[in-house]
């Protein structure tokens, strides 16, 4: 791969200086959300970058994409090691299958790396790693079970959620109660039991730390379809993890 | 407040994004509805459960050769 639109000294190849490149894969403005983890950097180690119209500081992530841009390949390899466990998190909730999100984990990288010219230095390159990931985790999605069409819409005229039913109250720590394998095989099953429109949204949002706008430019999905799919699933999984961690002396008992 | 109304906010309540007017009314419905408060506190464990747990795990030697893989395939131009 070759990219030199912007030359690691500053300089940059375009006649017109244009700082961002504004074509089809522009998402949305920038967000002020920084995931879990991110390890803001100094902006000033950005000097060819001053997207217009975007007044707060540039992230470092973007420098270091302009590094790699130049054939720095050390500076995709801090992206990859900032990354690379969301990334592989976020693959495997949604294929449900391990060898699948090492392969999500290589394919989202090496698409990223191929396809860095057309980030936009104001959007988050983690938002934009996100939704290529998701995008190929879908993809694996579908390989998998052959003949069946499987997106993030899928399953999300449902009503389940809509309405709270389990209203026990819950032990004071109900997660004590259990091994730390045992806990992790409900909590993986009850996760594992939304749809795949529901549990994404989840994931990004609640485990991942993504704001809703950030969630809903990584999913190409409106900022209401977010908020909407967020509050039914966590409703969903409030009701199925209630029958774990409800009371004991509850009337109904528990299973 | 109803409780459909309060649950139409209950996200923005959790995520601490209410308005202090919006926020008061959600709590004169609290301090009248039980089922609301189980509903939000038991909703704020089960994120706070997700959080704390990570149930996916990359183990190190499979990360890194998952990272040696990747940019390997860079090095050599994709």
């Amino acid at each position: 791969m070759k990219i030199q639109r912007h030359l690691p000294g500053g300089q940059s190849a375009e006649p017109d200086h244009a700082p961002v490149k504004i074509g089809q894969e522009l998402l949305h403005p920038p967000v002020s959300h920084h995931p879990k983890g991110a390890n803001p950097l100094k902006p000033s180690e950005s000097p060819t970058i001053e997207p217009v119209g975007a007044p707060e500081e540039v992230h470092p992530d973007v420098a270091l994409v302009e590094r790699a841009r130049g054939g720095d390949v050390h500076a995709f390899e801090t992206l990859v090691k900032q990354y690379d466990r969301q990334v592989f998190r976020i693959a495997q909730h949604i294929t449900q299958n391990r060898e699948d999100a090492q392969d999500v984990v290589q394919d989202a990288f090496l698409k990223a790396y191929e396809k860095l010219d057309q980030f936009q230095g104001n959007s988050k390159f983690y938002t934009w790693l996100v939704r290529i990931a998701v995008n190929e985790a879908l993809m694996r999605l579908r390989k998998r079970r052959t003949g069946k069409m499987v997106s993030i819409d899928e399953d999300v005229q449902t009503e389940e959620g809509s309405v709270p039913r389990d209203l026990a109250e819950w032990r004071p720590n109900p997660e004590q109660e259990y091994g730390q394998s045992e806990l992790a095989d409900i909590l993986r099953k009850t996760i594992n039991g939304l749809p795949p429109g529901f549990r994404v949204v989840f994931v990004l949002r609640d485990v991942e730390g993504l704001s809703t706008e950030e969630t809903a430019n990584a999913l190409g999905l409106s900022v209401p379809a977010v908020k909407s799919r967020l509050l039914r699933a966590r409703l969903q999984l409030r009701e199925r993890l209630s029958r774990y961690f409800r009371k004991k002396n509850n009337e109904d008992g528990v299973q | 407040m109803t409780c459909s109304e309060f649950l139409a906010e209950l996200d923005d309540l959790i995520d601490n994004s209410v308005t202090p007017t919006l926020r008061a009314d959600l709590e004169l419905h609290l301090r009248e509805c039980e089922h609301c408060v189980i509903t939000l506190n038991t909703t704020r464990k089960t994120i706070e459960i997700y959080r704390q747990h990570e149930l996916y795990e990359l183990p190190t030697a499979l990360r890194e050769r998952l990272q040696a893989a990747i940019l390997a395939k860079c090095k050599r131009g994709c």
